[in-house]
């Protein structure tokens, strides 16, 4: 989230899209109810299905599984036709002036630049025009022909409203209605919050359906504000922290691009990861990469990194590939993998196409399972009657079922989705011989080295020397792994302004990553978290709800990254001179002398508003980008297909077979001979979560059991009709990957849509059921989606795929 | 503890007055139908609190999980697909003891103190006075009540009377994760009301309203509805409920006269609970009392279309 | 609603057995009114996170006794802690459920390995876990472990054991793991935050 969980209560518009707050988040979704309540915002909703958070909605709009972003360029067009956009704003703080390579180009679904064998593009043409002073040019009329504005205007053009309607199956006046309201929002003193999740990340466009969103959420200059922002509600309580501690192949900790094999050396990858100012007096502060890099290894490699070994980078791994889950599980099916750890993930229900992992894990030489619940993972090579077919005797892999503690009984932090890091104390030992994650870790790191140091072995070196300071090796404490995270100074940090004041004595914790320095004088396991263990103490302990100005903010409440600071990009939420858009919900202001207000100001704080220096301090532009070239499938979002769509063609390219779905998302080989067609398969099928469940945890708890205990799918009353189908009987989903049974739920709640001139069902499939737990058991809902990720994020579309359905 | 008894009201099947001279706060309980989300954290936060399970059921085809108050449960979410005007709304009440300032159940109660409703309005089954007759369940306007198969004793919704009476708020109105279910003094629940319905006035639905109704003397669970003027369309809340005439009868004419007509009745019966044990007799009359129970029940749905 | 004649004396006479037994001093108790006693009355209160979804709601956790040696301070109810600013005390379905996933039928509670082509599970000590498992680690690293790629750049990676994170785990686990398997050369690794 760019603003956090409370702040929803400023918003005067709540568009949920992308996602089921009221059951995925209902805690959260209580300050959607509380602007409601107290500030007599509109709650809009765009769903294939009619959700719980419908029900309390002012509006709500059905859409086509997969159609998101055809809804959401029409919006982006509808805004720019009827001149709703807040001027200003976009004009300052985005890159609409900025002028593109005359090169760039889109025609007929596909940008300049693909190469079809590769399925990917040279994006050798989506780039600014620079000038001679080596910074971008722009054109502050926005007339250029060439300027992003111009570019955009032109390219969202074809999303009339009844393009979108035909592709979306919305109706065209629901669409329309859903636009006016949005629209609202532009006026300076009017601000939507947008809380999307996992029903726009799990497709295969998922990132760009994202993007769409924060188009409009800066044509309208909602980022920034108070009430605004772009509010990804993610999954689990700590599944923020582990993604900025980076437990991904690409990155480390602290989102730093990990090394590949073209980085030969230390400097090179420095070089690449440094970017420059893109416009005069800009933060660009991404220019400290390499301060934040070398205090991660000094974090990690202590007194054996120094500047003559360049801070160990050798022993850093390289990056050839992509090792994603799905890449993860393909390389197992492949035979290339001989060991596999699952911490607290229960993959053979998480993953897609469950036949293939099942497959998979059967390869393996060893499996090892840490967590606190049998799984269904751990029990793979087990037969669970018509639920899950396995014969123990043909399935070699030596399985290790290691049992961990839960929350209740470790401490630690969690980072919420609003950034912000909590302290929590234990409660109970586990049951049994259970031990705390940490200590499996650390007994089993520990016994690891110990072979090394007795026996040797391939480069011993990194293993030998990683930092272990901790008091107990077995058990490295959460204090200790806190304050490393958090970071110190090794040496005396001094003043860059003068040399003899001394910031920071060596020893003691650091107050922030301002004080991260590249010539070794600090250490900070993750740059991001920097300052929330301080000389002040455990800040993420902190307790204080106190919120004098009204607004929510609570900075006295636990630390949230950056700096804490509790809406991004704030500086935003004022004008160019540094008066607030809206003095009644200022989050900060320029005073005349500095930034302050009730947040921790997202800008230099002597920075006046005369210098120009813009509130994206992130991109070496200093604004946000409407036009985006990091994206892999394209600089603007287009509409695709998902890659089992019931039509024939993508309707906004129906004469090229190359666009029909994206271009440039990776299709692993007897993967794409799976996908299922609407001749077979002609329903489009949605995976989806209910408020009842977590995933597939609340499956071994009996009181969510008993709340819904058994395996159900969602179809509407035509389909139903149609298919002599009625309440309550049992019915067979199948798509061309698997099958499940299970009980049908008829509902108006689902109706059918009138797409590209072809009637189209939906059919709502609930995850949580399994062969393990206290519901009854069922099916693994992932046995029937596609192996096929987001191109940029690699995430599996589970949320538009094709099946059929029949009475069991 | 036992100094509660002092700020008891009624207590069934006790002719003693109880005490007066303390004036205790009139408690409350507000469900907000219109920001409720059908979640179930209050189901859960009841088992949680009380310490009772349900069995693992069955999907029957739509959302309610148990379909039915039971012993263990003693809230359900009781789901409405209802199209008005072309506008699908998912109708969705939290159902369980009202808390009447009546209590039908009270009325109808035979055994001394098995059902207490303290001055604070909250109406409570005592079970271990408790002889599973099922009269309670015949007496409850709202079809509330019901009886244990494991110990014949009848359970229900005791709006936490043991948070309450440690000055908390009972576990589902705490719980409630969108503030469907406030909880507080009446006075003050009917302001809130009163707040809620004005918004929604204002967003179109002109016949809000709250739920307290007068036949029973009010109740100390109310709902905020969205059309209070067809509560019926929320899976049959009674429109107008009141208590069964059957049992207002025994409470007004029939007492007397069972009183009256102690003797040969009264031996038998005392003969049947000596013999057989309170559960047996209990449990010849509860078929026969269930059978009423649901004619009437029938009957107001009647009524109610 | 008219109510039969045989209704009447069907109340009649259901109502007499209570009644008439009551006034014969039958009466179950001398009842009382005492409410059910307030269960967390001395139970001890530790502040912590709901694992579950990210609005990671404050939560307070009531176990059994006081911490004293000999008191296994057994969890008996958690509930929603009002100081939160984000959740104020309120908790989802799951949330409120929490005590049933601590206490779960299915928590595992001993070391366990499935021998390959093995039926059943069978119950092993934790030194034997560590000690197996680190053998399997340590043959798979020296057998599979790159130092140089084809064009003899030094890339030091292993790939052929990988790792999946959970989102479960607080940050300093998250952490540790992550500096254990880059220390190891692991690139395989990836997390729940994917999916």
């Amino acid at each position: 989230m760019t603003n956090h969980w409370v702040d929803i209560k400023n918003a005067d518009l709540v568009l949920v899209m992308g996602g089921n707050a009221a059951e995925a988040h209902p805690c959260g979704f209580k300050w959607v109810i509380e602007a409601k309540k107290e500030r007599g915002a509109k709650l809009v909703v765009v769903d294939p299905r009619f959700t719980r958070s419908a029900a309390v909605s002012d509006f709500y709009a059905p859409i086509r599984a997969g159609a998101d972003i055809a809804f959401l360029g029409g919006v982006i067009n509808y805004l720019l036709a009827n001149d709703k956009i807040h001027h200003d704003y976009v004009k300052a703080y985005t890159n609409a002036a900025f002028l593109i390579d005359p090169g760039y180009g889109f025609a007929d679904g596909l940008f300049a630049g693909y190469n079809e064998d590769k399925r990917s593009y040279d994006k050798a043409t989506w780039k600014y025009q620079m000038g001679e002073d080596g910074y971008a040019r722009v054109d502050d009329t926005l007339q250029d022909p060439n300027c992003v504005f111009q570019l955009m205007k032109k390219h969202y053009a074809r999303y009339t409203p009844d393009v979108v309607s035909s592709v979306t199956g919305t109706p065209q006046d629901a669409f329309l209605k859903v636009c006016e309201m949005i629209a609202s929002t532009a006026a300076p003193d009017r601000t939507m919050t947008i809380c999307y999740a996992l029903g726009w990340t799990q497709h295969s466009v998922g990132s760009q359906n994202i993007r769409t969103m924060a188009m409009i959420q800066l044509l309208l200059g909602n980022m920034g504000m108070a009430g605004g922002g772009i509010n990804a509600l993610r999954g689990h309580a700590n599944v923020q922290g582990i993604t900025d501690q980076c437990l991904y192949s690409e990155v480390l900790p602290g989102y730093l691009s990990a090394p590949t094999d073209a980085d030969v050396d230390r400097a090179t990858y420095l070089e690449k990861r440094t970017p420059k100012a893109l416009r005069p007096n800009q933060m660009n502060f991404g220019q400290n990469f390499p301060k934040w890099h070398t205090s991660l290894m000094k974090s990690w490699y202590g007194n054996a990194a120094s500047a003559d070994n360049d801070y160990r980078y050798e022993w850093l791994p390289k990056k050839d590939a992509a090792y994603d889950v799905l890449a993860m599980f393909e390389r197992m099916h492949q035979g290339k993998m001989n060991g596999f750890f699952c911490q607290g993930f229960n993959p053979l229900a998480s993953v897609s196409h469950k036949a293939k992992v099942t497959a998979a894990l059967g390869k393996l030489k060893y499996l090892v399972v840490i967590d606190p619940l049998d799984t269904d993972t751990s029990e793979f090579w087990k037969g669970h009657g018509e639920f899950h077919e396995a014969d123990p005797a043909q399935i070699q892999t030596e399985v290790f079922r290691l049992p961990a503690n839960c929350f209740a009984e470790d401490v630690g932090t969690f980072t919420n989705s609003s950034r912000v890091i909590q302290w929590h104390w234990k409660a109970a030992d586990g049951p049994g011989q259970s031990l705390m994650d940490r200590q499996i870790l650390g007994r089993l790191f520990v016994k690891v080295r110990e072979l090394y140091a007795k026996e040797g072995g391939k480069l011993p070196e990194p293993v030998l020397n990683l930092s272990w300071p901790y008091r107990i090796p077995t058990e490295p404490s959460a204090e200790e792994l806190a304050m490393e995270i958090s970071g110190k100074a090794i040496s005396d940090v001094f003043d860059p302004k003068d040399a003899t004041k001394v910031l920071a004595k060596g020893g003691d914790q650091l107050p922030g990553f301002a004080l991260l320095r590249d010539d070794g004088s600090t250490a900070s396991g993750n740059w991001i978290y920097c300052g929330m263990w301080s000389q002040a103490g455990n800040l993420t302990a902190r307790r204080d709800p106190s919120d004098p100005t009204g607004l929510g903010q609570s900075l006295n409440w636990g630390f949230a990254w950056p700096a804490n600071r509790r809406i991004l990009y704030n500086r935003a939420s004022c004008d160019p001179s540094g008066k607030p858009w809206d003095p009644k919900r200022a989050v900060i202001k320029w005073s005349g002398t500095a930034w302050g207000g009730n947040d921790v100001p997202d800008m230099r704080l002597d920075a006046k508003p005369e210098e120009g220096v813009m509130p994206f301090i992130m991109t070496g532009e200093g604004v946000a980008r409407l036009f985006a070239p990091a994206m892999v499938e394209g600089p603007f979002p287009e509409h695709y297909e998902p890659f089992e769509t019931p039509l024939d063609n993508n309707p906004m390219h129906p004469d090229n077979p190359k666009a029909v779905s994206n271009p440039a998302a990776r299709v692993y080989k007897g993967d794409m001979e799976v996908f299922g067609k609407a001749s077979e398969f002609p329903y489009v099928a949605t995976t989806y979560r209910l408020v009842e469940h977590f995933h597939y945890w609340t499956k071994q708890a009996k009181i969510n059991a008993i709340l819904q205990p058994e395996q159900f799918v969602e179809i509407g009353e035509e389909l139903a009709r149609e298919k002599g189908i009625r309440n309550g009987d049992r019915v067979k989903v199948q798509s061309n990957r698997g099958v499940i049974k299970a009980v049908a739920v008829v509902t108006k709640r689902i109706k059918a849509l009138q797409v590209a001139g072809k009637t189209v069902h939906t059919v709502g499939i609930p995850i949580h059921w399994g062969f393990k737990g206290v519901t009854k058991p069922g099916y693994l809902a992932n046995t029937l989606t596609p192996f096929v990720g987001d191109a940029n994020s690699q995430t599996p579309e589970f949320k538009a795929f094709l099946v059929n359905i029949e009475k069991a | 503890m036992a100094l509660q008894s002092l700020d008891i009201q009624r207590r069934s099947a006790t002719t003693t007055p109880a005490p007066q001279a303390r004036e205790t706060t009139e408690i409350a309980k507000l469900i907000d139908v219109s920001a409720c989300i059908g979640c179930k954290a209050c189901q859960a936060a009841c088992m949680e609190w009380n310490d009772v399970r349900d069995e693992v059921g069955n999907c029957t085809g739509v959302y309610d999980n148990p379909v039915d108050l039971t012993e263990n449960s003693w809230t359900v979410m009781r789901f409405a697909e209802v199209e008005e005007n072309g506008k699908l709304e998912w109708l969705i009440r939290k159902d369980g003891c009202m808390h009447c300032e009546d209590p039908g159940c009270l009325k109808a109660c035979p055994s001394p103190g098995a059902i207490i409703q303290y001055s604070n309005g909250i109406v409570d089954f005592h079970q271990e006075n408790c002889i599973g007759c099922g009269y309670c369940v015949t007496g409850c306007p709202f079809n509330v009540p019901r009886i244990s198969k494991k110990d014949n004793k009848a359970y229900k919704c005791t709006l936490c009377s043991d948070r309450v009476a440690v000055g908390q708020a009972p576990a589902c109105a705490k719980v409630c994760p969108t503030g469907a279910i406030q909880f507080g003094s009446k006075a003050d629940m009917k302001d809130y009301a009163d707040k809620r319905i004005t918004d929604l006035k204002s967003r179109g639905y002109q016949q809000a309203g709250l739920y307290d109704p007068q036949g029973v003397g009010g109740t100390h669970v109310m709902y905020v509805l969205h059309h209070a003027d067809r509560p019926q369309l929320y899976n049959n809340l009674p429109a107008d409920p009141s208590i069964s005439p059957t049992v207002a009868l025994w409470k007004g004419v029939a007492k007397p006269l069972a009183m009256a007509a102690l003797g040969l009745t009264a031996l038998g019966s005392l003969f049947h609970y000596v013999m057989k044990g309170p559960n047996e007799v209990s449990k010849e009359l509860e078929d026969e009392m269930e059978r009423q129970a649901e004619a009437e029940t029938e009957g107001e749905r009647e009524n109610a279309r | 609603m008219q109510v039969s004649r045989r209704g009447f004396f069907k109340v009649c006479a259901a109502g007499m057995s209570g009644s008439s037994l009551v006034a014969m001093g039958f009466a179950p108790n001398a009842a009382l009114a005492e409410v059910r006693q307030f269960k967390l009355a001395h139970t001890t209160e530790t502040r912590n996170t709901c694992p579950y979804c990210s609005v990671s709601c404050g939560v307070l956790i009531y176990s059994l006794g006081d911490k004293s040696k000999n008191a296994r301070s057994t969890i008996i109810h958690i509930e929603g802690d009002p100081d939160n600013p984000v959740n104020r005390g309120t908790l989802c379905p799951k949330g409120a459920g929490l005590l049933d996933m601590v206490h779960s039928p299915n928590r595992l509670k001993h070391p366990e390995v499935r021998e390959p082509g093995a039926k059943e599970w069978k119950r092993i000590s934790w030194d034997e876990a560590f000690d197996r498992i680190a053998k399997h680690m340590k043959a798979d690293r020296d057998a599979n472990f790159i130092e140089k790629n084809a064009d003899g750049v030094t890339v030091n990676r292993w790939n052929t054991t990988g790792f999946l994170a959970s989102s479960a785990a607080s940050n300093e686990t998250g952490y540790l793991t992550h500096k254990i398997l880059r220390g190891l050369g692991v690139v395989t690794l990836d997390t729940q935050a994917r999916i």
